[in-house]
């Protein structure tokens, strides 16, 4: 256990009755770090995520969230974190500074009111009652809550989940403002660009297991492989001859996989030069964090699918 | 003492949220004032002769309507509180801060026995001014601990009865299905006819609600020569508060159920 990690997992386990949701998953979030836990609803993100709260106990596995044992559920531990939880839940009728200020006075060094307004970004709603807030300004009044104890460690439930594109836009700035105040962010999502944006590094979890995990660039990596395509007029498909993986549409379009796209660019451009061919539209794609994910977790649902046949 | 001095400053947020929505506090207040009217014209305000002296059906409506502020307040009140604020997830969030959670239900449970005292208040003073209530004196001691102890063990077993609501919508179902009936029985809207089943009224004196109406009415007979205590009452009904606590202790849920 290293002295500057935030989060230490070993072989987490957790089961509800039959069902094992959290199957044995290893963590290591460094201080500072924002940490991006991906995966398709069901995977066992959140009760993870729970178990590290201290919302839920544990049934193996060795935790240390900032040196403490979530499980024992200390007072010390609860004023270091913030919790950023799905459902939420504020009294409606308070408004939106009362609120805030209510859950700083639970703390011994709470972070100023008016910062945290403004970091959240709800300047202008300081005196509405909450339950006249828009969706994405409740999730907002959230993060403000867990803020209020100027946490150490914040933990983001989905954060931007059943936004619009412009509230997720707020929320990530609002992510990257909070990393840059130097706080370790653990948050969960089943948005690949979420954690794309925000991360420094991403675990893939799938049936209860991290099945991948790293930089975006590094999981991006994963998977080396690059797709060229262009489109050839009729009748020059003959310089082609002899190249292996070619996928021709049969309208004169073509793709190939290339682990090293620039070899196969060279032999394709030589070759067109040579014939006096045009690769109209050429295009040489890196996968994005998209296409990891989804032949991470399609790979993985065949294998629970095989699992849960008698 | 940290955790008290929370308890205290957590009072003023549940005020706030109670003052927020005035709808729901006139009518909280409107409530017991509608069966002390209704009871005065179905039944008539007549003078009536007890062992003592004279007074008028009205001096018996208030201590009756004074059990059923308590635990309007106390027992339902706080029951369908807490089970909103779970549903909504506000439970688990207080959860997950430091603040101690005797301090977070302590709040809720004192907020709502002030209120059941004002609704006492209010009813009272109603009944002195429009009914021409006889409001004895020296008993009130005597009226002011049934009450207490009534509010306090109708709060923790309202705490506990939440540990039974599967969510929001069912609350209002569960607490009526079992406070209702109970009021029925138990001598507080009617008496029991005479040739009502025996069952019924042992019913009625095995649960708390009839003797803290008992206690109430002792606490408020104008021509009680003692103290107008009842301990004997008060004794069932702190039982049960204490069965409550410990039903509450157990098997009390901070998570919304998913």
């Amino acid at each position: 256990m290293t002295s500057d990690a935030a989060i230490t997992v070993r072989d987490l386990r957790k089961s509800y009755g039959a069902i094992e949701a959290v199957r044995g998953v290893d963590l290591e979030i460094a201080r500072g770090e924002v940490y991006a836990l991906l995966g398709p609803n069901g995977a066992g993100k959140t009760t993870a995520v729970e178990i590290l709260e201290g919302h839920r106990e544990r049934d193996g596995g060795e935790v240390s969230v900032l040196g403490h044992d979530p499980a024992r559920r200390e007072h010390a531990f609860r004023e270091r974190i913030g919790i950023v939880l799905q459902t939420t839940g504020v009294e409606p009728y308070l408004k939106v500074a009362e609120a805030i200020e209510q859950y700083r006075g639970y703390y011994p060094h709470p972070r100023p009111l008016d910062e945290i307004i403004e970091l959240v970004g709800l300047s202008g709603q300081r005196d509405q009652r909450v339950r006249k807030l828009s969706g994405g300004q409740q999730r907002r009044l959230d993060v403000a809550i867990a803020l209020a104890g100027d946490p150490e460690l914040l933990f983001l439930d989905e954060p931007t989940t059943g936004f619009d594109p412009a509230a997720r836009r707020q929320a990530w700035d609002m992510v990257r403002n909070l990393r840059s105040s130097g706080a370790t962010v653990l948050l969960t999502t089943h948005y690949m660009d979420e954690a794309e944006h925000l991360a420094d590094r991403v675990g893939v979890i799938v049936n209860g297991a991290i099945v991948a995990e790293g930089s975006p660039a590094e999981l991006m990596a994963l998977s080396a492989a690059a797709t060229v395509s262009f489109r050839l007029p009729e009748g020059h498909a003959a310089i082609l001859d002899g190249i292996e993986g070619v996928r021709g549409d049969g309208h004169g379009g073509y793709e190939l996989r290339a682990d090293s796209p620039t070899e196969l660019l060279h032999e394709l451009t030589s070759r067109a030069l040579a014939a006096g061919s045009e690769l109209d539209e050429l295009r040489v794609e890196r996968p994005t964090l998209e296409d990891v994910y989804l032949g991470l977790t399609s790979g993985a649902d065949r294998e629970a699918d095989t699992e849960a046949r008698p | 003492m940290t955790g008290a001095r929370l308890l205290l400053r957590q009072l003023r947020y549940e005020r706030l949220a109670f003052m927020r929505n005035p709808a729901a506090a006139f009518f909280t207040f409107f409530f017991p004032l509608i069966f002390l009217v209704i009871f005065n014209l179905i039944f008539g305000n007549e003078p009536i002769q007890l062992e003592g002296g004279e007074t008028n059906t009205s001096t018996f409506y208030i201590p009756a309507i004074a059990a059923f502020s308590v635990i309007n307040a106390c027992y339902t009140g706080l029951a369908m509180s807490i089970s909103f604020a779970r549903e909504q997830g506000q439970l688990q969030r207080i959860a997950g801060t430091p603040l101690p959670k005797g301090s977070y239900l302590g709040a809720k449970i004192l907020f709502m026995t002030v209120i059941g005292m004002l609704l006492v208040v209010v009813v009272t003073a109603f009944g002195l001014v429009f009914y021409s209530v006889d409001v004895p004196s020296g008993t009130l001691p005597a009226f002011l601990l049934s009450l207490v102890v009534g509010a306090a063990a109708f709060a923790a077993l309202g705490l506990a009865t939440t540990a039974f609501i599967p969510n929001a919508e069912a609350a209002p179902a569960v607490v009526n299905a079992i406070i209702l009936p109970l009021l029925f029985i138990s001598d507080v809207f009617i008496p029991l006819r005479d040739g009502a089943p025996i069952w019924l009224g042992l019913a009625g004196d095995v649960f708390p609600v009839k003797h803290l109406s008992i206690a109430l009415q002792s606490a408020f007979d104008p021509f009680e020569q003692g103290s107008g205590l009842r301990l004997e009452n008060l004794a069932v009904i702190a039982a049960w508060g204490i069965a409550g606590a410990i039903v509450a202790v157990r098997r009390f849920r901070w998570e919304p159920s998913r």
